[in-house]
């Protein structure tokens, strides 16, 4: 009998800390959760977390598929918020009075908050930030100072970039003129995506192969079959550890930067766990362990201090003070806009 | 009432199958035909027309593409074939017992890791810095290294390497089944190797040649990491647009329409095909 009340209060205990310690079903880019905080954050709080990496597509893709079910935290560049929202309704308003936004930036999360507004709602707070711009041989290649170089007789059949919206933005830029200005004027819009294309469609006998993920980008640099490439900034970080003659560049017309952030998807189950989860890894010493791993700063008041002074040093070669100024955030792509680059995008790759 | 206990044994046997076609083929497909009717006029607000249908066809880059594909695809096939029927033929006339089983094996064998891995096997073969470009320069007959990869030609080999297994097996079996004695009836009556192979070999086993002809066009066509991995800038496969509308560009709509296209132009091959070679399909399925 005794034992009997024993086992069942044993089961009662089970099944009450099971109901307080939730599943965090995290959805998010390689290096953002590296498994050590993983580990410091189920020890500390009792969640459990299951990662699942993406990226900016796949993340509105498979929301979009369960209407907003099947995880709990996701991490969208904050320019891609708003617009899915409104199409699709994937992400549920945040509870601001249950993060501790004084963990944050504050210019930062302002910036942020202001761009994933929707309907009066604030659906994202930033996390992670960095740019795209050129990673560049420059034993090879010295003279690619902007996107438009790309195109130089010089590196002719040794060059890659991805066919994605980030390549037509730059391009854009470094030809002169202002996408960002444009995204409410769909004429104007249409005007200089032509111009792009055009471009691009020529410049297309120089490229080797349009790259798809990160790890394929640093193969080719790595292994010299491509000698300049429209990249990530930390990709060309990782590689002028190996090979100091390959290093990010920021362009001449100014590298785009991007900051992810965290959204809670509409049918997310363990809010609890996802505010603990956002809370805990903007503390300045998480924020700087995930830096190591991610290889990008954090949105994390004073999260920068901690990080090793090898990164802080290829970060300070490739931004002297006027690149940094020069950083084009991109703004809150409007919906439907997106439409009009896939087909430009489709054509550049048809294109013979 | 034992007629009834026989219908019911009948019916219940039938229901895995049933609610196998009826879940995973049937119902999706009938939601993606809805999808596929919606056009998309604003944030949050769709109308039923075929606009979608319209795209493909006004819009000769998807054409094009789908063309290309499908051309690719039945090169692959008959690429396939010339390469699968001597393999067959050797397995099954020539070799007896343990060889038998051991030439068999060998064309299992690549089966046994997965597509990505053999794709990426490919990769690493046919890329610039890779095994053949330095074995090439190594031996002096090239001066600098080559590029074999992001071409037609290496998702050709791709995927004729993928299917070469589904073209095989039938060909073996039909093979198989043709009588020694008729071969030798043949040459006792005077005929050339290439005549019998001719009216007597390739006749037999034809049912196995369009199997295999099915399953191989089908295999590429609907194929999307070979393509992918294999393919160079210029090298779209109709899949991958596929792909590319329903994930990058969240146009599910016509993600579905070109679906639908993808399975009813496929068909339309296979029809046309089975019609020039004087094939029916329960023909082909009964041997």
């Amino acid at each position: 009998m005794k034992l009997k009340i024993m086992l069942s209060t044993v089961a009662i205990v089970a099944l009450s800390t099971t109901a307080q310690a939730e599943t965090l079903r995290l959805l998010t880019w390689g290096g953002y959760a590296p498994d050590e905080v993983i580990a410091k954050f189920e020890a500390e709080t009792g969640h459990t977390v299951e990662v699942t990496k993406s990226n900016n597509e796949e993340m509105i893709a498979k929301l979009r598929a369960t209407n907003g079910g099947g995880f709990d935290l996701a991490q969208p560049s904050q320019d891609r918020i708003a617009g899915p929202q409104a199409e699709f309704g994937i992400y549920k308003p945040l509870d601001l009075s249950k993060i501790d936004t004084s963990l944050f930036i504050p210019s930062m999360l302002e910036a942020a908050k202001g761009n994933t507004t929707y309907e009066g709602e604030v659906y994202g707070v930033p996390h992670i930030w960095g740019t795209s711009g050129l990673i560049v041989n420059s034993a090879e290649a010295s003279d690619i100072k902007d996107y438009t170089d790309l195109c130089n007789e010089s590196v002719s059949g040794k060059v890659s970039y991805r066919l994605k919206r980030a390549t037509l933005t730059g391009f854009a830029f470094a030809m002169g003129m202002d996408p960002f200005a444009a995204y409410d004027d769909e004429a104007a819009y249409k005007d200089i995506l032509d111009k792009v294309e055009a471009k691009l469609i020529e410049c297309k006998a120089n490229v080797k192969a349009y790259w798809d993920g990160g790890d394929e980008i640093k193969n080719l640099l790595r292994s010299g079959e491509v000698v300049a490439a429209m990249a990530w900034d930390t990709g060309g970080w990782q590689l002028n550890a190996d090979n100091a003659d390959i290093n990010y560049v920021a362009p001449e017309s100014g590298a785009l930067g991007w900051i992810d952030t965290f959204a809670i998807p509409a049918r997310g189950r363990a809010d609890e766990a996802a505010y603990a989860w956002i809370n805990f890894v903007m503390k300045p010493d998480i924020a700087a362990m995930i830096t190591e791993s991610a290889g990008n700063f954090t949105a994390s008041q004073g999260g920068d201090a901690n990080v090793n002074d090898d990164l802080k040093q290829r970060y300070q070669a490739s931004f002297p003070q006027e690149a940094i100024d020069n950083v084009k955030w991109y703004p809150v792509v409007p919906a439907g806009l997106e439409a009009l680059e896939g087909a430009a995008l489709d054509r550049i790759n048809a294109a013979q | 009432m034992k007629s009834d206990k026989s219908k019911l044994t009948f019916w219940l046997l039938l229901s895995p199958l049933i609610l196998w076609l009826a879940t995973l083929i049937i119902l999706p497909h009938i939601g993606m035909f809805f999808v596929s009717l919606r056009e998309k006029v604003g944030v949050r607000e769709y109308e039923t027309s075929f606009a979608n249908y319209a795209v493909f066809f006004n819009e000769p880059l998807y054409w094009n593409t789908f063309a290309r594909t499908a051309y690719m695809s039945i090169a692959a096939t008959l690429l396939t074939l010339l390469i699968g029927f001597p393999i067959a033929y050797y397995i099954a006339k020539l070799t007896r017992g343990r060889t038998k089983t051991t030439l068999f094996l060998m064309c299992l064998i690549p089966f046994w890791v997965s597509e990505l891995v053999r794709t990426f096997g490919w990769m690493i073969l046919l890329r610039e810095t890779g095994v053949i470009s330095q074995v090439l320069q190594y031996a002096g007959l090239v001066n600098g290294p080559v590029e074999m990869l992001y071409n037609d030609a290496a998702i050709m080999t791709g995927l004729v390497y993928t299917s070469m297994l589904f073209m095989v097996v039938p060909l073996v079996t039909t093979l198989d089944s043709l009588d020694d004695s008729l071969i030798e009836a043949g040459y006792d009556l005077g005929g050339t190797s290439f005549s019998i192979l001719r009216e007597i070999v390739i006749p037999h086993a034809m049912p196995g040649i369009v199997s295999g002809c099915i399953v191989v066009f089908m295999l590429s066509l609907g194929n999307y990491l070979t393509p992918i991995l294999l393919g160079g800038k210029d090298s779209l496969w109709f899949t991958g647009l596929i792909y590319s509308q329903f994930i990058t560009r969240f146009n599910w709509e016509l993600g579905s329409a070109f679906g639908f296209l993808l399975l009813g132009l496929s068909s339309l091959i296979v029809f046309l095909g089975l019609k020039l070679s004087g094939q029916s399909l329960s023909k082909t399925m009964a041997r």
